[in-house]
């Protein structure tokens, strides 16, 4: 590349970022701005009739004050989140916003002087008015990589994610000979986040060296783990961030068209990454001519149609072809024969979203952060029986406790930790005894987890084992595409086995068979789906044996969740007369009083739906379930 | 035409045996006892038969001939008319000059696609874990009790169609329903009926006054 073009790149660019920093500057300085975080998730508390709220009563009051939407910040147990900033203070956090609070928001902090302290989760900078999120005890764990703008800035608008210091690593990138910048990957050890962590560097290369004109790179975006949702959130919150790596990927391994494979499911992340391309386009970020220079990088979106294994790369590529999603086998690799016959490069949404920041800050920078083997932070999305859900950003080499006890704030209700379930339907299940365990790609291999797109959702006591093994296996067995055998009809085989369990007619040499037959499904399939399908068994067996024994030998589930094995029964001596609360909360009308006005449930018309059990005043707590249900007194 | 009608026939037989094959085949959505054939769904009279072509022509219309614009257009056709009736896989299949037979395996490979008409409202339970684990199959099982249909299926009256998904990426929420596009958060037993009400149905709570008043 001629001097001259390298110079005209960087102009271009400053150009752009003067623009933008003076956009933003005009939106929030010297005036009150409010953020809401409409994700999905927040969406789902109700964000949108809040942010509804507050644009009317800006607009009843002509006040200058942006109400701007943002995405996701990760804390979503309080949502719907918001955030106001106002000269003199600083910015504030609010968490479970409703409209009646966000009207007395603007009456009386945006108008007057009081920043309704009672509705404050944190003040984003420490302070002396208010807590602040440095207090925190997850603060000291919390170091945000990919996740710094989530939340912070307005996801359809190119020019607050240029003013918070994005694309300086795309114009810094294409400044840069595409050798230079697959050594900085290299160099920084940045690993697939997608759940292998294969080194991105490496597969760069290999891209880069495959024979070939037309190369594809493709981010999967097809987060189809149940109970992961990092990739929705950063894909609706901060989609510039993935795109600007996407583009950097492109120009790196030499491609010319990029593809973004998004579920279907995520509509609103569909419809943000489909503006953000737009407005990339428009400011000359993507698209021909780059920033000037002479690369051409094409993006697409494709949206998945709701099949599991699309998230396999090669199944990928035969669904964008317009087939049926079904693995290929591998070799010939993507990268050498991949989308269209043609080398491909296949990402995960977090590695792309990495890459900018590795460009811009250098490797040296990223591989302070994290353990010598897995550079960087670890992102999860916490869910479950955990009191702060949400998403998480920490090195890696965190321990598991310190996420989940710490980041996470435990178990609510005073229950016991039980498990923490990671990496989805291809990880595994810890006990308590791995809790100590750093969190890194080989730590979580060797105790039977893996990383995979970072879904953790934790278990307390309440929690059967068995039935989670069977849920996980439901899920695969759906999910399979039916092309291997093994997997076809292996995780069949199993999942019937799994169920005999719950139901009580299992056989203890079942036990056995189990473990034989999910070596064989791991040996015998072709793709991911297959290989790991059977890792929610091996690893409950491995730490759990003991509850699979109780449900066969005793015909109980020790933590009351198989329904077959549980009734419920309302204890007479704890039974008030005076209370009627479980009749009619039961929603088959299977409880009725009997003489002395003793609730009795109908055991046959009961269908174990556990809501006279919420339902029962916690003074008396008269309902119990009992397990197995012979227990109940005739 | 006449040959794309013999692949589709053909596929419901080829369906019928790999299916009977293996017992446990792993064609996603066939559960135990359900015949995938009956739900393939055609056109009730000429006029529908029309609407639909023309529908389906228009979204055509807008792709090149490329097979692997297939998945776009279904998504497309369904966008519009709501599920794949047999006439629109036809005309697909015509338009991108491959077998119907084809077609119809992408339509039953992918779980986005439906065969059948929606309802007027949709229900997509979340069965993440998540959910799972804080009692979505209770929800499940309460939906398909006060509904009456089974997930996949569409109420006689079509007012409600019910579904499951895998996750809607709303953990935090759990368990959650995805109500008409919009997810509800903590949807259970006692919100069903809820919701129900909502919709000015009575479904939740006929049986109880039917047992009030006898």
């Amino acid at each position: 590349m001629k001097a001259t073009e390298r110079s005209t790149i960087a102009t271009a660019f400053q150009e752009i970022s003067k623009r933008a920093v003076a956009h933003v500057r005009e939106l929030k300085q010297n005036k009150p701005y409010i953020l809401v975080g409409a994700a999905t998730c927040g969406r789902a508390a109700g964000a949108l009739d809040v942010l509804k709220t507050f644009r009317e009563e800006i607009k009843k009051r002509n006040l200058d004050c942006p109400v701007i939407e943002v995405g996701c910040m990760g804390h979503c147990y309080a949502e719907p989140i918001v955030i106001i900033g106002k000269p003199g203070y600083p910015p504030v956090c609010y968490g479970y916003v409703n409209p009646v609070i966000a009207e007395r928001l603007v009456n009386e902090f945006i108008l007057g002087e009081n920043p309704c302290p009672e509705f404050v989760i944190g003040a984003l900078e420490a302070n002396d008015i208010l807590p602040s999120f440095q207090d925190f005890p997850r603060a000291k764990y919390e170091q945000k990589i990919i996740l710094k703008n989530c939340g912070h800035i307005d996801p359809t608008d190119i020019e607050q994610y240029i003013a918070a210091g994005g694309y300086t690593g795309l114009a810094k990138a294409i400044d840069m000979p595409p050798e230079a910048i697959i050594n900085e990957i290299k160099k920084s050890g940045l690993r697939g986040r997608g759940g292998a962590g294969f080194p991105a560097g490496r597969k760069w290369q290999y891209g880069r060296d495959a024979k070939g004109t037309t190369k594809y790179i493709i981010c999967n975006a097809d987060e189809g783990d149940p109970g992961a949702f990092v990739d929705r959130a950063i894909l609706e919150s901060d989609p510039h961030s993935v795109i600007e790596g996407l583009i950097i990927a492109g120009y790196a391994v030499g491609a010319r068209y990029g593809y973004i494979y998004v579920r279907a499911e995520y509509p609103l992340a569909v419809e943000r990454v489909g503006i953000a391309l737009k407005q990339s386009k428009k400011l000359k970020l993507s698209g021909s001519n780059i920033l000037g220079s002479n690369f051409n990088f094409d993006i697409r979106i494709f949206q998945g149609s709701g099949a599991f294994v699309c998230g396999e790369a090669t199944a990928m590529a035969n669904s964008i072809e317009g087939k049926a999603g079904t693995p290929r086998p591998r070799p010939p690799r993507m990268t050498t024969s991949g989308l269209f016959g043609k080398p491909t490069v296949v990402n995960n949404v977090k590695t792309l979203a990495y890459v900018p920041q590795i460009i811009k800050n250098g490797a040296s920078w990223f591989i302070k952060t994290g353990t010598k083997d897995s550079p960087g932070t670890a992102v999860f999305a916490l869910a479950g029986k955990i009191v702060n859900t949400g998403m998480v950003e920490v090195p890696m080499g965190t321990t598991l406790r310190q996420i989940i006890f710490d980041v996470g704030s435990g178990i609510p209700n005073k229950k016991l930790f039980k498990a923490v379930q990671i990496g989805g339907p291809s990880g595994g299940c810890l006990p308590e005894a791995s809790l100590d365990l750093p969190v890194d790609f080989d730590s979580l291999q060797n105790a039977g987890a893996i990383m995979g797109s970072g879904g953790m959702v934790i278990c307390d006591e309440d929690d059967c084992m068995v039935e989670i093994a069977r849920y996980f296996l439901e899920f695969t067995q759906r999910e399979s595409c039916g092309k291997c055998t093994f997997c076809r009809l292996g995780t069949r085989q199993m999942l019937e086995i799994l169920t005999d369990f719950t139901q009580g007619k299992g056989k203890l040499e079942d036990i056995d068979n189990l473990e034989k037959l999910a070596e064989e499904v791991k040996a015998g399939s072709l793709c991911g789906l297959g290989q790991t399908a059977p890792n929610p068994i091996l690893t409950t067996l491995r730490y759990f044996r003991n509850e699979y024994e109780e449900h066969i030998k005793l015909g109980k589930c020790p933590a009351l969740m198989c329904q077959h094995l549980i009734a419920y029964y309302i204890l007479p001596d704890k039974c008030e007369r005076s209370c009627d609360a479980c009749i009619g909360s039961c929603t088959v009308e299977a409880i009725t009083p009997n003489k002395k006005r003793i609730k009795v449930i109908d055991q046959e018309k009961c269908v174990k739906c556990g809501t006279c059990l919420k339902a029962c005043p916690p003074q008396y707590n008269a309902i119990v379930k009992l397990s197995p249900p012979s227990e109940v007194p005739k | 035409m006449e040959r794309n009608k013999q692949s589709v026939n053909i596929a419901r037989i080829r369906c019928k045996t790999s299916y009977s094959l293996t017992k446990g085949s792993s064609f996603a959505r066939i559960e135990a006892g359900e015949d995938i054939v009956t739900k393939v769904n055609t056109a009730t009279n000429e006029t529908e038969r029309q609407q639909i072509i023309k529908e389906t022509g228009l979204i055509l219309n807008r792709f090149a001939r490329k097979k692997q614009h297939l998945i776009p257009i279904l998504q497309g056709v369904q966008g519009k008319l709501g599920y794949l009736p047999r006439e629109a896989m036809i005309e697909i299949a015509d338009y991108l000059n491959m077998a119907a037979v084809d077609v119809y395996g992408v339509v039953t490979f992918y779980n986005q696609f439906r065969l059948n008409p929606p309802g007027k409202h949709s229900i997509r339970v979340c069965l993440g874990t998540a959910c799972h684990m804080k009692g979505g199959y209770i929800t499940l099982d309460a939906w398909k009790r006060r509904l009456k249909i089974n997930s996949g299926e569409t109420t006689p009256d079509r007012e409600f169609d019910l579904d499951i998904v895998a996750c809607v990426g709303c953990c935090t929420k759990a368990p959650v329903t995805v109500v008409d596009g919009n997810p509800e958060g903590q949807v259970e037993p006692t919100r069903v009926d809820g919701i129900l009400l909502g919709f000015g149905h009575e479904y939740g709570t006929k049986d109880k006054e039917k047992s009030e008043s006898n």
